[in-house]
């Protein structure tokens, strides 16, 4: 089962080869051209890859969170997400609990960061945690979760950390060449030869252009793949993949994009962040499968299984499956019929949003002092006065 | 010369699968403890969970002291019985089960107590206990399907059998059934 899910991320490295051997390739060229020495070329390539790669290894969870301004919650700040999140580590088998975050930020979406299992984060933006109740919330959750137990988040780390250089030493690259071939650089008139030059030249250009395209061409389709991998867990954790469906729903019916987000870190998080309303972008050039598709696909699960998502996603998108052969020997496995939550004593959108902006206000240091007459105050941190008056009824407090 | 090497390789490949099997084995058997030790966690805490629980019902609810006494002493002896075999178990998980049912029951008689902020966290955290519950069992039964697919399927079952890994059982059903924890319902 879950194991198995390695089959699959053999396809994957296979992909990620192919970007290493393109960066290999403008290593090659660059070298060649500038240096009169491939291997000098390539020494270049690979220390620019070394030194991102390094830095995204051990700095990208921070710089990530502290990008999209992400706010770390306890267990009492917000106990219904924490819940919901513990459920799902539960369910998955993932062996340390992972911090949580919420983003404020209107936009509706979710991503998981954390290079490996054990020191993982999974975020929310507030205004999707106040949009969905808690079977959708879980079913967002243990899609999160489930790129944290498939270990996508280093792979996709790793491969935009590749595409970047590629996009890095293509750029200038191509540049230099330009200018050089324009000013007539001392490169070409100290060879002599000029007509290996030109070829030289051109053959580097013309590659120079469609490596960056290819580069991200191959990462879009590992992104694509890794998020059906996704549903399909979080389907099986849950037991119940319409609450997945449904939150979905609701995340395609918003077109608020997310203000922190940018086009490296779009394949983190549950939805492309800068999907455009009515847009089928079932095209290549998107990180996440179209959200119609992938609702569809839930949908129409008869069981919670691998086995069944596949049967699923073939008969919505016809072709070959998604899942590897292996993960499917298992046995079928039953939709969860009964929910024990969803109806009684579930806090209604209303509730939600408020429980939200208290934890927000809470978490930027605001503190809140409940007036007799129901008003609610807001005391900012920089707030000096001992006192405070209510504007509503005019009752005095202490702080 | 030549065939001394072939069968060296032979036998230098063997070893190697039969140690990665042994330890795959090994693992999954591990993770199947583990999650077995999961839901005793999160019934524990259903045990710690409880007292809460009918301390903020006390004060509302005070034509049902025999109901709650009744709750405490069926929690009570289910964490006495925790460490007994699992029927025994089973059988005292059962009774709290239905006894925390009932006093849930006649919490609809009491709208004072359903609006109490304190009682509305206690409910998430015990709709929650309950999910863990259910959840680590379902990881528990998927643990335990792995661990039982390789010690049937070749090569890892003549390892399983040489060093005897037993095949485990699942949490079944009819024991789950009584183990389960009550439908929360506070309205």
């Amino acid at each position: 089962m879950w194991e198995q899910i390695r089959s699959n991320q053999i396809r994957s490295v296979v992909l990620t080869i192919g970007m290493g051997a393109l960066l290999i390739l403008i290593g090659y060229f660059l070298g060649l051209y500038f240096f009169e020495s491939a291997v000098a070329g390539l020494i270049i390539a690979i220390l620019l890859w070394a030194i991102m790669s390094l830095v995204a290894y051990f700095q990208g969870d921070s710089i990530l969170i502290r990008m999209a301004g992400a706010k770390k919650i306890g267990p009492d700040d917000h106990p219904r997400l924490y819940n919901v999140v513990e459920e799902m580590k539960i369910a998955s088998g993932l062996e340390k609990m992972p911090d949580v975050y919420i983003i404020d930020d209107p936009a509706l979406n979710a991503f998981a960061i954390g290079r490996d299992p054990k020191r993982a984060s999974v975020a929310i933006t507030s205004g999707l945690l106040q949009k969905l109740n808690r079977d959708e919330l879980q079913g967002v959750i243990a899609h999160e979760i489930s790129h944290i137990k498939n270990r996508d988040v280093l792979l996709m780390a790793m491969c935009a950390v590749l595409l970047g250089t590629i996009v890095i030493l293509a750029w200038y690259g191509s540049r230099f060449m330009i200018f050089g071939a324009m000013t007539g650089s001392r490169r070409s008139s100290s060879r002599g030869g000029g007509q290996g030059n030109i070829i030289i030249l051109i053959v580097a250009l013309v590659f120079m252009i469609l490596a960056p395209i290819m580069a991200q061409l191959i990462y879009l389709s590992v992104s694509r793949k890794r998020e059906y991998l996704a549903d399909a867990s979080a389907a099986l954790y849950t037991r119940y993949p319409d609450g997945l469906a449904s939150a979905l729903e609701k995340l395609g019916a918003s077109t608020q994009q997310l203000k922190s987000a940018n086009q490296a870190t779009a394949p983190m998080y549950i939805v492309n962040p800068f999907r455009k309303k009515g847009l089928k972008a079932s095209d290549l050039t998107s990180t996440h499968p179209p959200l119609s598709e992938r609702i569809r696909i839930l949908r129409s699960m008869g069981g919670a299984s691998f086995g069944e998502y596949d049967s699923a996603y073939r008969e919505v998108h016809g072709g070959k499956g998604v899942i590897p052969a292996g993960a499917m020997a298992a046995a079928a496995v039953p939709l969860s019929t009964k929910k024990l939550e969803g109806e009684a004593g579930e806090p209604d959108e209303v509730q939600r949003a408020r429980e939200t902006s208290d934890v927000m206000w809470k978490k930027s240091d605001y503190k809140t002092v409940t007036c007799d007459c129901g008003t609610k105050l807001r005391v900012p941190p920089n707030f000096r006065d001992p006192r405070i008056q209510c504007p509503h009824c005019g009752k005095t407090h202490q702080l | 010369m030549i065939p001394g090497i072939v069968i060296g390789v032979i036998v230098v490949i063997l070893l190697i699968m039969f140690i990665g099997n042994y330890n795959g084995l090994v693992r999954l058997r591990n993770q199947v403890k583990n999650a077995w030790a999961q839901i005793d966690v999160q019934l524990k805490r259903r045990y710690d969970l409880i007292p809460n629980l009918v301390e903020t019902a006390k004060g509302y609810m005070k034509h049902e002291r025999e109901t709650l006494e009744a709750v405490t002493n069926a929690r009570n002896l289910a964490q006495g019985m925790s460490g007994a075999g699992a029927a025994d178990r089973a059988k005292a998980e059962g009774e709290l089960s239905s006894v925390l049912s009932r006093l849930l029951a006649v919490v609809e008689n009491y709208p004072d107590l359903k609006a109490n902020q304190n009682f509305l966290a206690l409910q998430e955290e015990l709709t929650s206990t309950e999910n863990k519950i259910g959840f680590s069992r379902q990881f528990y039964n998927d643990s335990v399907l792995r661990y039982n697919n390789k010690t049937h399927v070749f090569p890892s079952n003549i390892v399983a059998r040489m060093m005897g890994f037993k095949e485990d059982s699942f949490f079944e059903v009819t024991l789950a059934a009584e183990r389960e924890a009550p439908k929360v319902s506070f309205t």
